[in-house]
């Protein structure tokens, strides 16, 4: 789903690609870069880019968390779309964006598969940088989607952490570093 | 009489042992009649799990406050806290 959003802040309208992708399929980092090299506008000047991958074990650094076979990405469909275009919109309002790549994987995900994918391109580095990390902050916590470990010991469904919260909230009360 | 969809995720769908159901209700119900009707069809287990206090609803894919009257066709989804990313 790639749309060019405008967005406006004081005193002027900017465009924004903004391409959001829920999908079982995997994706290629360097064929999204190459993408946005061919569409990007002139005054690109940074691009920062995000790849999460499923880790082999649980969150905890516990010996008996049982291993980690196979990572369940359950999502609902239209409002998970939705709930990743209000983030992107979001961080848009908040920082001078040209471009925002969002893919997110479901269904069923094996260790070291690749999860979810950021790329954001803006005029300057720290725009580039803090809307990467805002939008990845804010899938963890805002996005509809639910993550279920299966393990040998049995099947468990993800709580969101105290950290992520605790990083989301945080840029309620963070200035915009433009 | 309306129908509505409703819709269970992650946890819930297991709590409750489906993924959806269409119910039927009397015109002018609201969420308190529908969830009345869901405990009769699905026990009050899983009713309990539905109304922790961490389960947000959302109507027609819009998070909502458990208040009005539902329409004909409405989508109710019950939503578990959510980890993405």
């Amino acid at each position: 789903m790639a749309t060019k959003s405008r967005f406006y802040r004081p005193s002027q309208v900017v465009e924004v690609f903004v391409d959001i992708r829920v999908q079982a399929e995997d994706f290629s980092v360097a064929d999204e870069y190459l993408a946005l090299r061919q569409r990007m506008p002139g005054n690109t000047g940074a691009v920062a880019s995000f790849a999460g991958l499923v880790r082999d074990a649980g969150p905890a650094a516990d010996i008996r968390v049982a291993e980690v076979q196979t990572l369940y990405l359950e999502h609902y469909p239209g409002m998970t779309e939705r709930s990743i275009g209000d983030i992107v919109n979001q961080a848009a309002e908040r920082w001078p964006l040209n471009d925002v790549v969002v893919i997110h994987r479901v269904g069923e995900l094996a260790p070291l598969a690749q999860i979810v994918f950021v790329q954001v391109a803006s005029g300057h580095r720290s725009a580039a940088f803090a809307a990467c990390t805002f939008i990845m902050d804010y899938l963890k916590t805002a996005a509809i989607f639910w993550k279920r470990e299966d393990t040998a010991a049995g099947r468990r469904w993800v709580e969101v952490t105290d950290e992520d919260r605790e990083r989301a909230s945080a840029w309620e009360t963070k200035e915009s570093d433009r | 009489m309306i129908s509505v969809s409703v819709l269970f995720f992650a946890s819930l769908r297991d709590a409750t042992c489906t993924d959806s159901m269409e119910v039927s209700l009397p015109d002018d119900s609201d969420l308190t009649a529908l969830m009345q009707r869901l405990q009769q069809d699905l026990g009050s287990e899983a009713i309990a799990a539905l109304q922790a206090e961490n389960v947000r609803i959302a109507l027609n894919q819009t998070l909502i406050s458990p208040t009005g009257i539902l329409q004909d066709g409405d989508e109710i989804a019950f939503l578990p806290p959510v980890t993405g990313g």
